[in-house]
């Protein structure tokens, strides 16, 4: 037996979200003494190492590019036939926007039960149940899964990946072509090349309309630059067209859990609350001492965001020199 | 165009949090319901544009829940629509949920199937891939943008680091978020028109469940706020490393 994780290549590396989706994986299939078996569609020339490193006993890698990633039936076609071909009881997937398409699908296709967006490793001993977050993040449901196979998807920078293992040599897998049929067309694809991956980052600056313009978020790019951070914002943010809808987190957009999130002229509103109250730590910039956001906070500062990011990016990049 | 919208409810945002019988289930208690504001805003009101720009077509609202759905389908058909039907079952499970609507809509050949991208009390996008699956149709993720034409549709749809523009025949499932269409509010007409719309309830059909929530527990709030004084910014850096070790 074991357990089947889908790992994706971003930016000629593994993404991190799948080195966490391999761990995970190979945490379960320890407890529950199967192995486990990642599979990697064209990676290309890309180093698969770290599938190893990060605990895969295999690795499958399909190299067809009449594979259209894009369309999820198909998608679902091919992952269930690696996991009956791996006798894979157990589908792990990260919890973005290709495990929002596929993940379903397949559990559908595999008449497995399956709990989206999980956040802690599965209890395996007698029933088999794992928690997610649920009332945007105000509290936690504890799901039992009653079938006997399982599709699972792992909230982002829900734990530190780790990869301590040793590769494993990949081995190349054939995807029978019948599986293949498209019904869908991608015309065009547009991809922020530059920027980190916001649901990925560890680090993430925000702001909202306390900012007054887009003509003032140079500081707040300087400032995640200078910590490496993404950079994020509220909604109305998004809405009057001065950041990018891709940034915009909240009940209605991403929902994120970096390690830090530094919110710069944002009140706090709960939707806004639902998709950044996962963070590990939270530091709220607001020149208004009552704004509800510092309640939900680890750190504050009462003040004018006008004067005091720009401190914080000196301070930041004193403290970046004195570490090196 | 036969268009099939699939609505569920959700509790208003600033509706209190608690849960009842040792934590196994949600207390309803004073919790105000709305429609899902993805089923409503981005997918019914697409659904509405939709036939209104092709001047023909119908739209059929669908849930699967208990008679309290009722007044969430009464809502939504102030907005628009032509009918709903309503699935008499509790909606505990993704899977269960997907065979009620898949089975339904085998059954009545519909062009389209909307979901919302997410209800935002439990955050699954799980119904509308899994009844893709059923119906052995293409699913359109996460669109932000539908435009269609007589044989064929163009959506726009979020992805991992950017977007992408797809095109598809007919039929298939898509599931709406936002910048889909503008929230509509509710006109006179609407509102009076909603209450004489057909609403048929049918049975469940026999389908397995294959996950249940075994029991609930609050998030912990934060303690307290370690507040910084605005002359000393550098001192937030150092506390970042030293005490938080976040950078
Ligand atoms: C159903 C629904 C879903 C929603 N979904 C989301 C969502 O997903 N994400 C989201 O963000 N919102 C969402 N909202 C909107 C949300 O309710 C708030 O309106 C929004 O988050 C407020 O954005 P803001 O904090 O940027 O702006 P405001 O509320 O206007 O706050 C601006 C803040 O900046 C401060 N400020 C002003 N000037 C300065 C200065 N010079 N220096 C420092 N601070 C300053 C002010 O004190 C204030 O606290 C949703 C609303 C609804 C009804
Ligand atoms: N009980 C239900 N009845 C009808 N449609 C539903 C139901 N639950 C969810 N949906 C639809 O599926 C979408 C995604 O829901 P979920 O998978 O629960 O996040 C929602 O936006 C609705 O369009």
């Amino acid at each position: 037996m074991s357990i089947l994780v889908y790992t994706e290549i971003s930016k000629g590396k593994i993404k991190k979200v799948s080195l966490e989706a391999v761990n995970y994986a190979a945490h379960i299939a320890s407890a529950t003494g199967s192995s486990t078996t990642a599979i990697i569609i064209n990676p290309g020339d890309v180093n698969l190492d770290d599938l190893g490193k990060a605990g895969a006993n295999k690795v499958l890698s399909v190299s067809n590019s009449n594979i259209n990633t894009s369309d999820s039936q198909v998608m679902a076609r091919v992952l269930n036939f690696a996991a009956e071909a791996e006798n894979a009881q157990i589908v792990i997937f990260s919890h973005d926007y290709t495990a929002k398409a596929v993940a379903p699908r397949l559990a559908a296709r595999m008449k497995a039960g399956f709990v989206p967006g999980a956040i802690d490793y599965p209890t395996t001993d007698g029933q088999f149940s794992v928690s997610k977050n649920v009332f945007s993040g105000k509290a936690t449901a504890n799901y039992q899964i009653f079938s006997s196979k399982k599709v699972i998807s792992l909230l982002p920078n829900t734990f530190q990946v780790q990869t301590s293992g040793s590769p494993v040599a990949s081995t190349s897998f054939d995807i029978p072509a019948d599986l293949l049929n498209s019904r869908i067309k991608v015309k065009e694809v547009k991809r922020e090349s530059n920027e980190l991956s916001l649901p990925e980052a560890e680090l993430v600056v925000s702001a909202g309309r306390g900012l007054k313009g887009p003509e003032n978020w140079g500081m707040i790019e300087d400032l995640a630059k200078a910590l490496g951070a993404a950079t994020a914002c509220s909604r109305p943010v998004s809405d009057l067209g001065w950041r990018p809808h891709h940034e915009h987190v909240g009940q209605t957009g991403l929902a994120i859990r970096p390690n830090l999130y530094i919110a710069v002229g944002i009140s706090g509103a709960i939707q806004h609350l639902a998709g950044v109250n996962g963070s590990k730590t939270i530091v709220v910039i607001n020149k208004d001492p009552e704004a509800p956001f510092f309640k939900s906070a680890d750190y504050g500062i009462v003040g004018d965001a006008f004067e005091i990011v720009p401190k914080l990016i000196e301070a930041v990049k004193k403290f970046k020199a004195s570490q090196n | 165009m036969k268009i099939l919208v699939c609505i569920s409810k959700a509790p208003d945002t600033t509706a209190k949090i608690a849960f009842k019988d040792n934590n196994t289930s949600f207390d309803e208690n004073n919790v105000q319901y709305i429609v899902n504001p993805y089923d409503e805003w981005y997918a019914l009101v697409r659904a509405i544009e939709l036939t209104e720009q092709l001047k023909k077509g119908s739209i059929t609202l669908i849930t699967v829940g208990g008679a309290d759905m009722d007044a969430i389908i009464r809502k939504a058909f102030a907005i628009g629509a032509d009918n709903g039907v309503r699935i008499d079952a509790e909606p505990t499970d993704a899977y269960f949920v997907a065979e009620q609507i898949a089975a339904y809509a085998k059954e009545n050949a519909f062009d389209i199937i909307f979901t919302g991208k997410e209800t935002i009390n439990f955050n699954g996008s799980a119904i509308g891939g899994m009844i893709s699956e059923m119906l052995d149709m293409p699913y359109i993720s996460m669109a932000t943008k539908l435009d269609v034409n007589d044989t064929t549709a163009t959506a726009e749809c979020d992805i991992d680091g950017g977007t992408e523009v797809v095109e598809c025949s007919f039929p298939f499932v898509i599931s709406a978020n936002k910048g889909m269409a503008e929230a509509r509010i509710p006109n006179m007409r609407g509102i009076m028109a909603a209450r004489t719309k057909e609403l048929k309830v049918i049975p469940a059909i026999a389908a397995e469940k294959l996950t249940g929530v075994s029991s609930y527990a609050l998030s912990q709030g934060r303690t307290t706020c370690k507040m910084i004084d605005a002359e000393n910014a550098a001192g937030l850096i150092d506390l970042l490393h030293n005490e938080a070790k976040v950078i």
